[in-house]
């Protein structure tokens, strides 16, 4: 596959069961220069507070945070959708937070965010999709990859739960199917020493 | 969402769209968040069964229904009893004593929607003895969420969820005690309404109408931009009285506005605010 890795400005991840082990594996592998922002959308319960994410920072070398209104997605940075609210990306590249209703009985909904983020980043954007049990994520990166983008899933093998991988495959059909070991290796690989980002 | 894939729209053609709303409803969702609205657009495009957005856009300037559910579609905001229960315990515990001092308190629910926070609101200060003294006023800029809320009729499944956040924010009393429940609704108590004025504001295009001890405006500015909120900020400062207070939802802030100075803290977690006493020379 022939892939202009220079281009991509931005990466987008869902997960839902079984999400934050996948997360956390990958997330811990990301320098602190990582050139690209990662926005992630985890299902979790709306009454969880926010210190899986402090705990995720603590023990990440990367600089992980909540989105918060209005702020500038930047690489480096890993974002996470705040529990309860839907996570929306503005065509200028800012974050913007909804209370609007479920979506895929979810919220935040990684739809949500993949659809926005198509919009602000058209081709430019790499869709991730990771262990889930249900079906969120999967219209969200066909969207992103009939705009060019490109699309990744985590294999439904080594899934905790292969359901969101297995409808994210049948939906968009990837570009590549691969491990949590091999997205990273990917990623690392292709982005942290390219030249010229953002 | 809907099967119209979201590519199809453009910025621009969303802007005249919203320019066309304005000029002929007078509702003005320019300044709203932009991927929201369009979002909100979409899934409408797809309940009306409309193919394109230039078509609906000629058909809605003399199409008042379709007007009308467009902007019911801008104005939706899934919201619950006590949503938050930290903030109405944190509420009670920095904002009561300060209320306590006040003979008469008038009160702001600016964005009220279907009414359930606004009577939480009234649940608690009944409960603090406050409320034969207070005027809340509830606005919200949608007719029909204003009617919501003053039927003050809910789901009955949903009042097991709201007598747990009830219980988490500090209730001190039995939850049920404050509805009754006639087949699947439950209808708010009338004792709970008798403070309570209605009316229609529109924070975008309406200004100052009272001046108030208390305002509160969750989770309404999390759909707007930047010169938009600002602009609402302004509107908070003239419409509380010297040390009023403000109260914004868990994910907004007043950091980093061009009123932050204007405000003291007393709970950064909760964003509740105290205007501060301006001295002037």
């Amino acid at each position: 596959m022939n892939i202009t890795w220079t281009k991509y400005q931005a990466i987008v991840m869902g997960a839902s069961a079984g999400g934050l082990k996948a997360i956390r594996q990958l997330v811990y592998a990301l320098p602190a220069s990582f050139p690209l922002p990662v926005i992630i959308v985890q299902h979790i319960a709306t009454d969880s507070s926010l210190r899986w994410i402090t705990s995720i920072n603590n023990q990440a070398i990367i600089h992980v945070k909540e989105a918060n209104i209005g702020e500038k997605a930047q690489g480096g940075i890993v974002y996470f959708a705040p529990p309860g609210y839907h996570l929306l990306v503005e065509t200028n590249c800012t974050f913007t937070l909804t209370l609007d209703e479920r979506v895929n009985y979810a919220r935040p909904s990684i739809d949500v965010l993949f659809e926005t983020a198509t919009d602000a980043w058209k081709h430019k954007l790499i869709g991730i999709v990771l262990t889930g049990s249900n079906q969120d994520g999967a219209y969200g990166l066909s969207l992103i990859k009939e705009a060019g983008g490109l699309a990744i899933v985590q294999k439904p093998e080594e899934a905790e739960s292969p359901e969101m991988p297995q409808a994210a495959i049948r939906r968009a059909n990837p570009h590549w199917i691969l491990s949590i070991q091999e997205i990273t290796d990917l990623l690392i690989t292709n982005l942290v020493s390219s030249p010229t980002v953002n | 969402m809907g099967p119209i894939s979201n590519q199809y729209i453009s910025d621009q053609e969303i802007e005249q769209f919203l320019e066309i709303i304005f000029n002929h409803y007078g509702y003005d969702f320019r300044e709203y968040s932009r991927a929201h609205i369009k979002r909100r657009i979409l899934h409408w495009l797809h309940l009306q069964d409309i193919p394109t957005l230039q078509a609906a856009q000629e058909q809605i300037p003399q199409d008042i229904p379709l007007a009308t559910a467009l902007i019911r579609q801008f104005s939706i905001c899934v919201t619950e009893m006590f949503r938050d229960p930290q903030f109405y315990l944190k509420f009670r515990q920095v904002a009561i004593p300060l209320l306590r001092t006040i003979p008469f308190i008038r009160i702001w629910n600016a964005g009220c929607a279907s009414g359930e926070e606004v009577y939480s609101l009234a649940i608690l200060l009944k409960e603090e003895g406050l409320y034969s003294r207070c005027r809340i006023y509830a606005t919200d800029f949608n007719e029909m969420n204003l009617a919501l809320a003053r039927d003050g009729i809910y789901k009955n499944e949903r009042m097991r969820e709201y007598s747990i956040n009830y219980r988490l924010s500090g209730g001190k009393e039995d939850f049920s005690t404050y509805y009754y429940s006639q087949y699947k609704a439950a209808i708010m108590h009338q004792n709970l309404k008798q403070n309570i004025v209605w009316a229609n504001h529109n924070l975008v295009t309406d200004w100052v109408f009272n001046e108030f001890d208390l305002i509160i405006c969750r989770n309404v500015m999390i759909y707007f931009t930047r010169p938009l909120r600002d602009k609402v900020f302004n509107l908070f400062v003239a419409s509380l009285s010297p040390q009023g207070i403000l109260c914004l939802g868990t994910k907004e802030s007043l950091k980093f506005t061009l009123v932050q100075d204007q405000f003291s803290i007393l709970s950064e977690s909760e964003k509740i605010y105290k205007r501060k006493l301006m001295h002037h020379s």
